[in-house]
C-alpha cells in the first residue's frame, strides 16, 4: 500500500514530502528512541513515534523510511519541518496515541497482504 | 599558577527519589574528602534545593560546592546544568519547576528529603522529579547559558536518558559545553564510539557515598571556579581538561 493511501485511510495529516508518498509501505516500527530505531526499524517502514526533534529526520533518511507519523498531536518546531523538506522526507501528523495508531496501520497492512 | 583540580561534577543527593537517604550533606562531604575531590557539583533530578546545605557545610571543608541541578528534558534526556551561584540554579529551578508536571509517589518512586547542612529534614518535595519536564533539549540548553551557567549532556554512552538513547547521535548544532561519559567507559572508548566535536568529562552520576569519586574528571585550572571551567572547556588561556 502506498504512503499516499495509509495517509488517507488513517486520516494522517501530510505536512512535508507531499510529493513523495508514493512510496509501497510494507511495514511499520513505532518506538521514540532513535538510537533503537536506528538499530532495529525495518527499512522503508512507517516509523511512528511522538518525537519532535530535528534528529527524527536524519533518523529516517539514514534508515530509508518510507516516513514519520508524530502522535498525540504533537507540532515539530519550525527547523524539524524545514530539515524535512530539504531531505524530502514525508512527516504526518495524528491526534492519535502511538498505541492506536500502530493498530490501525497494522490492520490497514495485514488487509493489504 | 595553574594547577590540577579533581572534580566529580554530578553528584546526587538524598532528594532524589533515586538517590540513598544515606546522601545527606554530611556523608556527601567527607567521602569528598576522602576521595580527594577539590569540587563538587551538585545535580539532584530537576531540583536544587539541597544545594544551600551543601554549600554551607562545604564551607569548613576544603571542597568547591558548584551549585547545580540535572534537567530531564521532554525527549527523556538529562542535561547537567553548573552555576557558579546559588541564586542562579534557583531561579533556573522555577522555570524547570514551572515545567514539570506531576506529583512524587514516594512508595513508587522513593522519598525526595530537603535537609539543611546538620542533615535535619526541612521537608519532602512533593513535585514528581523523577519525571520529564515539557521543555525541549534546545530549550534547556539555552534557559542554562541564560542563567550563564555551563550545560553539559548527562552519561551519553548509557541506554536510557541520555543524548545519543534518545536521539540517536550528537546533533551537530548543538549548543552543549561538554559530553559527559558514564563510569562504564574510558575516555579513549569514548573517543572510538562518539568521534566528539564537544570537550568529554567523565563523572560519577552517584546516587550513594561509595560512588562518590568512582569516576572523576582533572582540570588544570587557576582556582575552582566556573570561569576556570568554562575556559577548560574551550581549551584557553592554558586551562584545560587533564586525560
Amino acid at each position: 500500500m502506498t504512503l499516499k493511501e495509509i495517509a488517507s485511510h488513517l486520516n494522517l495529516e501530510i505536512i512535508t514530502g507531499g510529493d513523495h508518498l508514493s512510496l509501497e509501505v510494507k511495514d511499520g516500527y513505532t518506538s521514540d528512541l532513535l538510537s533503537d530505531v536506528i538499530a532495529h526499524a525495518p527499512p522503508a517502514c512507517l516509523w511512528i513515534t511522538l518525537q519532535i526533534h530535528v534528529n527524527i529526520v536524519a533518523v529516517a533518511k539514514l534508515k530509508d523510511l518510507a516516513g514519520i507519523v508524530i502522535v498525540n498531536g504533537r507540532q515539530p518546531d519550525e527547523e524539524t519541518k524545514q530539515k524535512a523538506r530539504e531531505e524530502r522526507i514525508p512527516l504526518l501528523l495524528t491526534k492519535e496515541t502511538a498505541f492506536r495508531i500502530s493498530g490501525r496501520l497494522y490492520q490497514l497492512l495485514a488487509k493489504g497482504r | 599558577m595553574l594547577r590540577t583540580f579533581k572534580a566529580d561534577l554530578h553528584v546526587h543527593t538524598c532528594l532524589s527519589p533515586c538517590g540513598e537517604l544515606s546522601m545527606s550533606p554530611h556523608n556527601i562531604i567527607l567521602r569528598a574528602v576522602e576521595e580527594k575531590i577539590d569540587i563538587l557539583g551538585i545535580c539532584d533530578h530537576n531540583t536544587a534545593e539541597n544545594v544551600p546545605a551543601l554549600l554551607a557545610i562545604a564551607q569548613t571543608y576544603p571542597v568547591t560546592i558548584f551549585p547545580g541541578i540535572e534537567i530531564t528534558s521532554q525527549e527523556e534526556i538529562h542535561i547537567l546544568g553548573l552555576f557558579d551561584n546559588l541564586e542562579a540554579v534557583l531561579q533556573l529551578q522555577e522555570e524547570v519547576y514551572a515545567h514539570l508536571p506531576g506529583e512524587n509517589d514516594e512508595d513508587a518512586f522513593g522519598l525526595q528529603v530537603v535537609v539543611n547542612a546538620q542533615g535535619e529534614v526541612l521537608r519532602f518535595n512533593p513535585r514528581l522529579l523523577i519525571g520529564a519536564c515539557t521543555l525541549s533539549l534546545n530549550e534547556i540548553v539555552d534557559l542554562i547559558h541564560s542563567f550563564a551557567g555551563l550545560a553539559i549532556a548527562s552519561h551519553i554512552d548509557r541506554e536510557s536518558f541520555s543524548l545519543i538513547s534518545q536521539l540517536g547521535f550528537i546533533p551537530s548544532d548543538i549548543i552543549l559545553d561538554a559530553l559527559e561519559i558514564s563510569p562504564a567507559i574510558t575516555y579513549h572508548q569514548a573517543l572510538n564510539r562518539f568521534a566528539p566535536h564537544l570537550p568529554l568529562v567523565s563523572f560519577s552520576d552517584a546516587h550513594r557515598p561509595e560512588e562518590i569519586g568512582q569516576s572523576f574528571t582533572k582540570f588544570l585550572l587557576k582556582e575552582a571556579s566556573l570561569a576556570e571551567l568554562r575556559l577548560a572547556f574551550q581549551h584557553q588561556q592554558g586551562r584545560r581538561i587533564i586525560h
